[in-house]
């Protein structure tokens, strides 16, 4: 059945539209608001999955194509477009927003048409921001992001809300700054804001450095890779449940996508020439990070660091790809490794969101995040000790859980690049335990620490429903990752083939 | 036939897999009894359908079972796949597993009797016969990766089974990082041999391997490593977690927290020998290395010989026999390093039925003494637990291998292959198996000793109710103690100088210890007759008289021997310094490191320095700007999304008409 509908307009605006009307009936009716904000995100994702099976798996070439002139003046255009790279996180981010939505049902209790609205519309915006073929369009919904983020934290966010936000967004905006940048400085050699144009245009090498190290700026902080992340930890920390969710599932995959679609294809011979920059970094968040995490005593923060530890997968298995190819000849391991980076981005916003999750259900009940106020938890939540349990085994990477998948295949390719790459890289393997594992244990497992601990009352229905949908998608793309790897596989094979090329004139 | 065997051996897979759900997930609705039942049932399906797999390939003559059963992912051009692989090595081990698995189910009924947890305790047990199953049976690495961690994760969840108790919950811990670090070789050695051979699956990468048996890597510049080298010690590391080799032994005595049944299946019989059963598996890889076998030689015979010793000192019965289960791994490892696999597993199989037997045998001691692990508390016991002595009578002959038990011929073959084996080292592994022979004898027989015979040393209270185990525990001790001794008669022909393992199991002539040995074989009574000349069983022999003259005739002597010897006693009761070296540098470096890099690199360095001056720059501009403003900041946030919204909005309408 063909419909020929705009899906991806769809998918953008249904939830935007969805949050102007939820913020018109605002918090007099709480039950109204909840419900519809609800089947909204339901509606959208019903969308998504629609379109997945009209998504075709053979083809690199863009997809649910949508054109209508914009600003034509500046050859700018509402463009819309997915391939095997936007597609899975388009996806991704309709399933998470529904999960948000209910995490919040109870919890938030004040100005709530505001709060239901703000994820609708970010949901929105993200879509647009995978689904954004022009530049400038993408730059739009790009920064539009920030805004709802921001009145996220800094609203029903912590006592240190203020300090959170203000560092949020002024490495964030600083980042994106740059990245306009390059774009218009692109636009004057170019005339246009295509993005495929763009993957198309010669460039000398020290221009595309500069362009390279713009385009860096505005998404290794996003993403975030050291040094550039202790925003994270902050944002996290002072984030409500929900709004840490999205932003450990979602927005942190922008800069991982913005290196795929902006920084690969169109500085193709800068990003060769920096490969080894981005490796270290890459490996330093692996490594630093690991052990910085392993000495967190907020949960939160713990698992902020932890995010960016795994964000270090992403990004190598992105940059290695030129040194396997050197060092192979062959293409086999780069596209693992590419593809082992995006199964990473995907994974991660399942696991990420289901340990904020329960640290959330924790933090509902006892107010703090600090390890020190819990232990022996199983004794009275033994059902969320059992969802917990997996999660925490998903963070460390067990085989079976989504959370492996791409750890393996980055460390099969890096090792394919060198022995040191993967043995850094592996280290992984014993400090994401220890970290995971550790915190598991001294919040979990025990006698009972304090009387908090002993009135908990373990997870309700809600609550179950959450983790259970989250506990299946971890388990099933750990045992059957193929269906997101047939999605996106000949995209990044396509794609590898393009950075291959050299650009320079 | 194949179609046949496909769909029985994924019902030997699944049908503990599906126990283990049921139980795990409707445990309250299901009950105590439905719980039991219900893995029981998976697990002896199970059980009989190996014992069906293993009559069909073994003596019907069925063909190798080798296919995938689905793709797991495919990138960059390479297939992922699960799949089994089942030929005579594997059936071996299923039998094995599932059998002991089968025996601990039931024996769990009684020693768990009183638990809360007994519903997930089951749970556990099944789903850990999945995971071992996943792994024997795989047919890649891959596969063989993940039931490589997915036992690994159940022995975590079984270790910390009273996760209220501190030790368990710290031993646990440490078990899955001590084997993360021997994973972390695994990995690395996986991603060798994709790189290598451009394939995960076992026979593509067996059949290339001699083609790289003189590749060279570069791993630190300017030195050429061979590349087989390489892959081999990699993949070993992984062993030596999993097998818990010197250095990475240190979580497997600490595991003993756990409840007694998965000493027996987990820390014992089966998971344990995890490592050895891979190594042997990848013998075609290993046949390549000598630099590598002879590095599994020493460890081997490190662990065997040192291990043993430390089972002297320790006074807790179940630590005795974990002591005792790393030196009998020390010992299938030097099988493995001489080249003698077919003699490393069959030491694997014996040990599996006598090692269970072993630790059900110390359960039930444990239970009878009220949950007292103690040894000095104990004394006398064979009056009032018969079955339980003469069981653990038999399973202690087995272990130090008295002549016509199953011990005694695997352990003998082992022995036998070192003496005959010209690797360098393999003169000081002879000297180590043999003294560990004496070593063995005399740690077993000072338990058994202790334990069943002397003078009654517990308190009244439990003094008074002392009795034997019910049903649930001595029948498994019974099912257990037959194989023990009757097993080693019966499979040291075939397994060791027949036809047992055929392809299952490459040597290379020059290696071939187990065929130097079988030109002198003339059968399994030529061979029990033979040992008499040969010094292990006297060795064995006067072990167990030291025992009796120590602890029996003169029970006060050990304490002076402890006093003559004192930093000896001490530096065994230290375990060589290992817990504490570990702990201090590794556990507590970690934290350390991990403090640094958080407190100085990220809050002075990069927050202090570079973030919070430019954020307070921006600040002190900001409130300068604030003074002109009013309101509040949402407001004007939502008010600008929506102009910018809607103006977008408004656009695109206009655009589509």
């Amino acid at each position: 059945m063909e419909l020929n509908l705009p899906l991806l307009s769809l998918l953008i605006w249904t939830p935007i539209l969805g949050g102007v009307w939820v913020l018109f009936v605002g918090d007099r009716q709480e039950e109204t608001v909840k419900v519809f904000s609800l089947i909204v995100s339901i509606l959208v994702f019903i969308i998504s999955v629609y379109a997945y099976f009209q998504f075709d798996n053979t083809t690199a070439q863009l997809q649910f194509i949508e054109f209508r002139e914009w600003i034509p003046v500046f050859n700018i255009n509402y463009h819309l477009g997915v391939d095997g790279i936007a597609f899975p996180l388009i996806l991704l981010t309709t399933f998470i927003t529904i999960l948000v939505i209910l995490s919040a049902w109870e919890v938030i209790n004040y100005r709530i048409s505001q709060f239901m609205a703000a994820f609708l519309m970010l949901e929105g915006m993200m879509n647009g921001v995978f689904a954004s073929v022009d530049a400038i369009l993408f730059y739009f919904f790009w920064e539009a992001m920030l805004i709802p983020m921001f009145l996220i934290i800094g609203i029903w966010g912590g006592p240190n809300r203020v300090y959170a936000t203000i560092k949020f967004f002024l490495y964030t905006f600083l980042g994106s700054v740059f990245m306009l940048i390059a774009l218009l400085y692109m636009y004057s050699q170019a005339g246009s804001f295509n993005i495929l144009d763009l993957h198309q245009l010669p460039l000398s090498l020290e221009t595309q450095k500069l362009i390279f190290i713009a385009f860096f700026l505005a998404f290794a902080v996003k993403i975030p890779m050291w040094p550039v992340h202790t925003w994270l930890p902050d944002a996290h920390v002072e984030a409500p449940t929900a709004g840490s969710v999205i932003l450990a599932a979602i927005m942190l995959k922008m800069g991982g996508y913005g290196f795929l679609r902006f920084s690969l294809p169109i500085t193709p011979d800068a990003s060769m020439a920096l490969d080894g920059f981005m490796i270290a970094l890459s490996l330093i968040a692996v490594v630093y990070i690991g052990f910085v995490a392993l000495v967190q005593t907020d949960m939160k923060k713990l698992i902020a660091y932890s995010s960016i530890s795994h964000m270090g997968f992403v990004t190598l298995g992105f940059f290695v790809g030129f040194a396997i190819f050197a060092n192979t000849e062959s293409s086999t391991g780069a596209v693992m490794a590419l593809e082992g980076g995006m199964m990473q981005m995907i994974s991660h916003g399942f696991i990420s969101g289901a340990l904020f999750l329960c640290v959330g259900v924790l933090y509902d009940r006892v107010h703090s995040r600090e390890i020190s106020s819990y232990g022996g938890v199983a004794n009275t939540m033994p059902m969320f000790a059992a969802f917990m349990m997996l999660f925490a085994m998903a963070n460390s990477g067990l085989p079976g859980t989504s959370g492996f998948v791409g750890e393996f295949l980055v460390i099969l390719g890096g090792y394919q690049a060198s022995f040191w790459i993967a043995f850094l890289a592996a280290m992984t393997l014993i400090l994401g335990a220890a970290y995971t594992l550790w915190m598991y244990k001294r919040v979990i497992f025990g006698d009972i620490a304090n009387d908090n601990v002993a009135e908990l009352k373990d997870i309700n229905s809600r609550e179950i429903f959450i983790l259970s949908i989250l506990a299946v998608v971890v388990l099933l793309f750990g045992v059957w990752p193929a269906p997101i790897f047939d999605m996106m596989h000949p995209t990044i094979e396509n794609l590898f083939q393009h950075v291959l090329q050299s650009k320079v004139g | 036939m194949n179609t046949d065997m496909q769909s029985i051996y994924l019902a030997i897979v699944l049908s503990p897999l599906i126990g283990s759900i049921i139980a795990g997930l409707f445990g309250k609705l299901i009950g105590r009894s439905g719980a039991h039942w219900v893995t029981i049932i998976g697990v002896g399906v199970s059980s009989l359908l190996s014992l069906y797999a293993y009559k069909y390939l073994m003596f019907d003559g069925g063909e190798i079972f080798n296919r995938a059963i689905y793709t797991w992912l495919t990138t960059g051009g390479i297939n992922f796949e699960i799949g089994f692989m089942v030929d005579q090595l594997t059936v071996t081990m299923m039998v094995v597993v599932t059998f002991v698995s089968w025996m601990i189910h039931i024996y769990t009924i009684g020693y768990m009797h009183d638990d809360p947890g007994y519903q997930r305790f089951f749970s556990y047990i099944s789903l850990f016969t999945f995971a071992m199953l996943m792994l024997v049976m795989s047919n890649n690495f891959l596969q063989l990766f993940f039931g490589w961690e997915a036992v690994g994760l159940v022995s975590y969840l079984l270790i910390g089974f009273w996760f209220k108790r501190e030790s368990a919950i710290f031993a646990n811990m440490k078990a899955f990082l001590v084997n993360r670090v021997g994973d972390f070789g695994f990995l690395l050695g996986i991603a060798a041999v994709l790189m290598t051979f451009d394939s995960l699956d076992y026979n593509q990468v067996f059949a290339q391997a001699p083609d790289f048996a003189n590749a060279t890597v570069n791993i630190i510049s300017g030195s050429e490593w061979s590349l087989m080298t390489v892959i081999c010690i990699c993949l070993f590391i992984g062993a030596m977690g999993k097998s818990a080799q010197v250095p990475l032994h240190v979580w497997l005595p600490d595991s003993m927290e756990g409840p007694t049944p998965i000493s027996a299946l987990i820390h014992a019989a089966t998971m344990v020998t995890a490592g050895i059963f891979m190594v042997a598996r990848m013998s075609p890889l290993f046949e390549l290395s000598e630099t590598a076998l002879t590095f599994v030689l020493v460890i081997g015979s490190i662990t065997a010989f040192f291990m043993g010793l430390l089972g002297l000192v320790q006074n807790d019965i179940k630590r005795v026999v974990a002591y005792s289960t790393l030196s009998q791994l020390g010992y299938m490892t030097v099988a493995l390093g001489v080249s003698a696999y077919s003699a490393a597993i069959f030491h694997l199989v014996t040990h599996a039925f006598f090692k269970a037997l072993l630790f059900l045998a110390a359960g039930s001691v444990i239970i009878a003494m009220h949950h007292e692990q103690d040894m000095r508390k104990m004394g006398g016991l064979y009056r009032y637990m018969p079955i339980t002595w003469v069981t653990s009578l038999v399973g202690s002959l087995a272990l130090i291998g008295f002549p016509g038990t199953a011990g005694f011929y695997s352990k003998d073959a082992i022995i036998e292959a070192v003496h005959h084996s010209s690797l360098p080292f393999s003169d000081w592994a002879y000297i180590a198996v043999l003294s560990g022979v004496f070593i063995t004898a005399l740690y077993s027989f000072r338990l058994f000793f202790l334990v069943f015979h002397g003078k009654e040393r517990m308190d009244r209270h439990t003094w008074e109710h002392l009795k034997e185990s019910p049903a649930v525990v001595t029948v498994p001790l019974s099912m257990l103690a037959i194989p023990s001794v009757i097993l080693g008669a019966f499979l040291i022909g075939p397994m060791l100088f027949g036809d047992y393992f055929t392809a299952a199991i490459y040597v290379q002539d020059q290696h071939d210890v187990l065929g130097m040995i079988g030109e002198d074989y003339h059968g399994v009574w030529a061979f029990t007759l033979h040992a008499f000349q040969t010094a292990p069983v006297y060795l064995a022999l006067s072990g167990v008289l030291v025992a009796w003259l120590l602890y029996i005739k003169f029970p006060e002597v050990p304490q002076k021997i402890v006093g003559r010897t004192n930093w000896v006693y001490q530096i065994l009761l230290n375990k060589y310094g290992f817990d504490t070296f570990n702990q201090a540098v590794f556990a507590g470096g970690a934290c350390k490191t991990g403090s640094f890099l958080w407190k100085f690199g990220d809050v002075k360095i990069i927050d202090g320095v570079l973030i919070n001056g430019t954020a307070s720059a921006v600040r002190w501009f900001s409130g300068k700007i604030r003074n002109i403003q009013t309101g509040h900041l949402y407001d004007y946030a939502f008010t600008m999304i929506i102009g910018l919204l809607m103006l977008l909005a408004v656009f695109v309408h206009h655009l589509m008409e």
